[in-house]
């Protein structure tokens, strides 16, 4: 039990460490540097010419299909690891079953694939 | 190693003390390995290509990286006026903080190790998608189209190739029987031909294909394309805002390589029964160095991909290569009682 506690704080204790160090040295990096905006440093970047636009724009509903796929495979991987450390002791039954789960998913991913989901033709 | 056997003890102020001090350490041999990687991979793929490498900053050029960072701090930090102010200053360290984080329970041999967790991997996985968000949060805040395209590029291929990286770990975990690195380490105990690597072949190929995709390295550089992105989702960072993200990008180099060795390279094992004698820490420094190496060799070797392979790749071949790879072990415990 005090095993489990400790690697916990110790894990927090990394955490907390991870976010003192950017604060620290972004501030110490702000005494150090130099300060002196000008209007044409604070242009947004566009290979040298005048930005056209915004860039908050709407942009290829692809992203969001493979955002879903991600979904589906990442919520099997979750069924998938208590599964692995306990396969042992289930035994063929089990196999079974994860191979109808998986089974099922990969129609799903199939399915997509024929849809052309996973072809990527622009931007 | 003996003072780290506080693990087992209740938690007392000199303890909490002992932890901070230990992740202070752990963060100076990170920043130390990163600073020494950079020099090394300039090194490395120099001589590949015929050239010498930095050479000029110190002895043999190795004063480089820190000539380097102590530029990057003193350089002015602008911040574009059209940028969402709050997101563009918090990507940075949020890129940072789950890699720095995921070291935490890392084993590096038989006694030192810090956090021992019974859900080992699965914390890997779940605190590095948190860097996938920083750097869509890179990309939007920036207001710039190259870093739009790059962050959500870069955010379509991590989600793609993590999937098959999370799922070629199965068949290691059945092998072992549990989620707990120093458990799957111990049950590859023995020498090489007992290691993970023979066993899981499939499994360790697209684990290291999928690991290479995920920090966005060549051939999968692609959100970093430079000759069609600039230089992707952090074009408009510069000074110390830009050098957190490739720190990070470092540290999960770190970390993958100690999560090769300790998943399929047997971790501190030594090869062969003649060479017991030398300690395990060094055997896992010297596989780790090995697959640091390996990553840098493929940088100089392979060209980049082509955008529209890219994603094939993940779900067409390594995705049912993955999950195949799970039915074969299975398949290998209920027949050979595989792993024993």
């Amino acid at each position: 039990m005090e095993k489990y506690i400790n690697s916990y704080v110790i894990v927090t204790v990394f955490l907390i460490l991870g976010i003192a160090f950017p604060v620290v040295v972004l501030w110490l990096g702000k005494q150090l540097r130099p300060n002196k905006p000008t209007p044409a440093k604070e242009v947004t970047y566009e290979s040298g010419n005048v930005p056209v636009g915004d860039s908050h724009i709407r942009f290829n509903v692809r992203y969001y299909l493979y955002a879903l796929m991600f979904v589906v495979f990442d919520v099997e991987t979750v069924f998938l690891y208590p599964w692995a450390v306990a396969y042992r002791q289930l035994g063929l039954f089990a196999l079974t079953e994860m191979v109808i789960f998986v089974g099922l998913l990969l129609v799903g991913l199939i399915y997509a694939w024929k849809k052309k989901v996973l072809q990527w033709n622009s931007i | 190693m003996e003072p780290l056997r506080f693990i087992d003890k209740p938690l007392t102020w000199g303890h909490a003390g002992l932890m901070v001090l230990m992740a202070v350490a752990v963060l100076a041999v990170v920043i130390l390995f990163v600073t020494y990687a950079i020099y090394f991979e300039r090194k490395v793929i120099g001589w590949m290509q015929f050239r010498k490498g930095p050479n000029r900053t110190g002895p043999l050029g190795l004063l480089q990286t820190v000539a380097d960072v102590s530029k990057l701090l003193l350089k002015e930090d602008t911040i574009p006026a059209k940028a969402d102010r709050g997101l563009f200053i918090l990507a940075p360290a949020l890129a940072f903080i789950p890699s720095f984080a995921v070291l935490a329970f890392i084993p590096y041999s038989q006694h030192l190790q810090f956090a021992d967790l019974n859900v080992g991997f699965l914390y890997y996985i779940a605190l590095s998608g948190v860097t996938t968000i920083a750097i869509v949060i890179g990309g939007w805040a920036s207001n710039n189209k190259y870093a739009l395209l790059g962050g959500m590029r870069s955010a379509a291929q991590m989600i793609s190739y993590e999937v098959p990286l999370v799922i070629s770990v199965v068949g290691c975990v059945m092998l072992a029987g549990s989620l707990n690195l120093r458990d799957i380490v111990e049950a590859q105990s023995g020498y090489f031909w007992h290691w993970n690597f023979l066993p899981q072949i499939v499994g360790f190929a697209v684990f290291v294909v999928a690991a290479i995709s995920e920090l966005n390295r060549t051939p999968f550089d692609l959100p970093e394309a430079e000759s069609e992105l600039v230089a992707g989702y952090h074009v408009e960072y510069s000074g110390f805002r830009f050098a957190f993200f490739m720190l990070s990008e470092y540290v999960y180099v770190y970390a993958i390589a100690c999560l090769t060795t300790i998943l399929f390279l047997g971790g501190w094992h030594a090869p062969i029964p003649q060479l017991d004698f030398i300690p395990g820490l060094i055997w896992f420094v010297l596989k780790f160095a090995f697959v640091v190496f390996c990553l840098f060799w493929i940088r100089a070797t392979f060209p980049r991909l082509r955008v529209d392979q890219l994603m094939g790749l993940a779900w067409k071949v390594l995705l049912p290569l993955s999950i195949l790879n799970i039915f074969i072990t299975a398949a290998c415990i209920e027949l050979f009682g595989m792993g024993g």
